[in-house]
């Protein structure tokens, strides 16, 4: 009866809002279902409404995947700087980090069901009932952190929540260890999601031991640019209290992070232009273009802008410390990162392929629609646990609420 | 198929009970039959009964698809036969029927176009260079002025990447060395052609379709019976002839002379006196992938 009630209170939150929550609501509702429109038309023909073929056999729904694993790392890396800190919202960080790891985790996944061929066998790669090929193949080292960061995050979120709903202290030992467990595994995602690409031999454009700390920096730049326009949302909309200062230095932090990431890509430019061996035909249909296709060129140069922008505006202390140019900045980070990781990462690894041969690939329509479906139905889910969360953390939705509710009627 | 689900063991049972309940929305409206494809074990984990009853069941499904008798062979690899490939580069002239050779026996798709053997022309001045070959060429007529050319299809590495990334074990090296793929196991994530250096894997974009007129009935499960879309697929050494002691077809097409085929483990053989007495290499050794797959000079 309890359970029954509690869902029903959550229901009513998800439900309650003002004009502009639901015009969002609405919105991305609209968007999930023109995308799934779309998605209907690959599960019926198959893969080959994608623009993917043979030569450029991953593009951007892997790419995708690839980022939102450095969303679901980063949120949760946000925890040390807070541990460190002494931050009083330590808390808050933790729930609201790891609602954003659990949503793109859930995102993570979608978007490897609709890339591969037969969605229905995933099972096939599960332990036990099928025949995962563990440790051999980096995919099933990628599954296992991915869930077990999942699990250790479900229940952290779960356990915090419930304990503030039942108005008791939650259990300080048991929190802990998970919460500190939670950062090497949030750093383990990405790293292994790296490997997938680093260990093979046939694509030299990924061969390189920068590719992990690569992404681990972009991870800290993306992650935590979400969570500053997060809480500032927050702050204005809920009783949550999170001071200037504290903002400031998360995008401290993510300086250096930027600053780790530019030296990075400097480093492989060098390498690679410098050395200019066969393997230079990758990095040249990056940032040049092959004859008159241009376009993954066109993306790369934006990142690069966008991040470079970026970087100036949160070194710059002047910059850094207005909260108007400083949303600005996270807002140019995050689209770099996406464009890196969504677009130019993974398709130059293909192009070209490993007989020297070019294809040109570009999502296709369907592609665009199948992420969009995600992406909306992520931000769908992750809007409601938030307002569930936040109803419980600010608002008093307790089980003193659910009963006086009931003494009331 | 019916008989083998009421036959197998409680733990067999209980094993399935998660896929049972995680795929029983989705399948909620399908048919016994495609209940049993659903459930179907990796190929290689079954009994020779469950095997039979497979097997008998697809070459009905394909007959009936079809219109001709289909035979589906799971013949194993024998002991002491391991299978090698030598392709003479200085006598291939690059006219491609090796490639079409291929799609008949192999029941490859038409469409879309999917071919095992990519033939690689390339610039003489510039030897074996990928930045400067072409599988597009299309004069009227070959081998062109300045150019030679080399066939590339799975190379049949002893050490293949592509079945240690493969997350299922869907794709694995048979005890005569041949890379097989198991379609019904293969989830087509694709892992694998990332990981292949030769871009010998190839993927069923679309729904395959082969001409019924066209069709080769004689098959293996793991070579070239028809595939579902979703899976990838790669050159065999065509599984379905040589377990039955056949040449390849692209070795009994090629009007050269230039591809040869045999045990790598039998002394007198063909190939073995190429090792010997030829200059062979391998395509890109660097990676030591270890091919079984070797180009020679034969003049």
């Amino acid at each position: 009866m309890k359970s029954l009630r509690f869902l029903r209170g959550c229901f009513r939150i998800i439900v309650s809002g003002g004009r502009v929550y639901y015009a969002s609501l609405f919105f991305l509702l609209v968007l999930v279902v023109w995308g799934a429109l779309g998605y209907i038309g690959q599960l019926q023909d198959g893969l080959v409404v994608t623009n993917m073929r043979d030569s450029v056999s991953w593009g951007f729904y892997i790419g995708n995947f690839t980022f939102l694993v450095g969303v679901a790392a980063a949120a949760v890396m946000l925890v040390i700087p807070a541990y460190i800190y002494n931050w009083k919202q330590i808390r808050e960080i933790v729930i609201f980090g790891e609602i954003l790891a659990i949503c793109a985790v859930i995102m993570c996944l979608s978007f490897i069901m609709v890339d591969i061929g037969h969605p229905l066998r995933f099972w096939h790669m599960l332990p036990l009932i099928g025949t995962m090929n563990f440790p051999s193949s980096i995919l099933s080292w990628d599954f296992f952190v991915l869930s077990t960061y999942f699990l250790i995050n479900i229940v952290v979120v779960t356990h915090l929540l419930y304990k503030q709903f039942y108005k008791k202290e939650y259990n300080k030992s048991f929190i802990l260890p998970m919460v500190l467990l939670s950062i090497p595994a949030a750093i383990a995602i990405h790293t292994v999601t790296a490997f997938l690409y680093n260990a093979l031999p046939a694509r030299p454009f990924w061969n390189s031991a920068l590719l992990a700390p690569r992404f681990l920096t972009t991870a800290f730049c993306s992650g935590p640019a979400i969570l500053i326009l997060l809480f500032q949302v927050l702050r204005k909309t809920t009783k949550f209290e999170i001071k200037d200062e504290v903002i400031f230095t998360i995008a401290e932090l993510m300086v250096y992070a930027m600053f780790i990431y530019l030296f990075f890509t400097v480093s492989e430019f060098f390498k690679e232009f410098y050395s200019n061996t066969e393997h230079i035909v990758y990095w040249e249909y990056l940032l040049l273009g092959v004859e008159r296709n241009r376009e993954i060129a066109f993306y790369s140069w934006a990142s690069i802008a966008m991040g470079f922008t970026a970087f100036l505006l949160f070194l710059i202390p002047k910059t850094r410390k207005n909260l108007f140019t400083l949303n600005i900045g996270a807002i140019l980070i995050y689209f770099s990162v996406y464009l890196e990781k969504g677009i130019t990462l993974i398709v130059p690894g293909f192009t070209p392929d490993t007989l020297g041969q070019y294809f040109f690939y570009v999502p296709s329509d369907t592609e665009i629609r199948t992420a969009v479906m995600i992406f909306s139905a992520g931000a769908i889910l992750f809007t409601f646990i938030s307002k569930i969360a936040i109803a419980i953390l600010f608002e008093g939705f307790s089980i003193d609420s659910l009963k006086k509710k009931v003494s009331t009627t | 198929m019916q008989k083998k689900q009421k036959n197998s063991s409680r733990r067999d049972f209980l094993k399935k009970i998660p896929v049972v309940a995680a795929g029983t929305v989705a399948m909620a409206s399908c048919s016994p039959e495609e209940w049993d494809d659903f459930l179907q074990q990796s190929f290689r984990t079954l009994s020779k009964e469950e095997k039979d009853a497979i097997i008998k069941n697809l070459e009905k499904k394909y007959t009936e698809k079809y219109g001709k008798p289909f035979t589906v062979s799971a013949e194993p690899a024998t002991e002491g036969i391991l299978f090698g490939y030598a392709l003479d580069l200085s006598r291939c002239v690059g006219c491609r029927r090796c490639v079409y050779a291929c799609v008949d026996e192999n029941n490859q798709s038409r469409d879309p176009q999917v071919h095992w053997i990519q033939v690689l022309q390339m610039d003489k001045i510039k030897g074996i260079d990928l930045a400067h070959a072409d599988v597009h060429y299309n004069p009227e007529t070959v081998p062109e002025e300045g150019h030679f050319y080399m066939p590339v299809a799975c190379q049949q590495c002893r050490n293949p990447q592509c079945t240690t990334v493969c997350p299922t074990k869907a794709t694995y090296q048979d005890e005569d060395g041949i890379v097989v793929v198991d379609y019904d196991w293969c989830i087509g994530c694709r892992y694998c052609m990332a990981a292949c250096p030769y871009g010998a894997r190839h993927f069923n974009w679309g729904e395959p379709s082969i001409p019924e007129e066209d069709v080769n009935p004689a098959t293996h499960y793991l070579g070239n019976r028809p595939r579902p879309k979703g899976v990838v697929e790669k050159c065999t050494f065509c599984i379905q002839r040589v377990r039955k002691g056949k040449y390849p077809a692209c070795v009994e097409i090629c009007p050269t002379g230039s591809r040869k085929f045999g045990n790598l483990l039998d002394p007198n053989s063909e190939i073995r006196y190429i090792l010997e007495n030829k200059r062979v290499l391998v395509f890109k050794e660097e990676l030591n992938t270890q091919p079984k797959f070797y180009y020679f000079f034969g003049v």
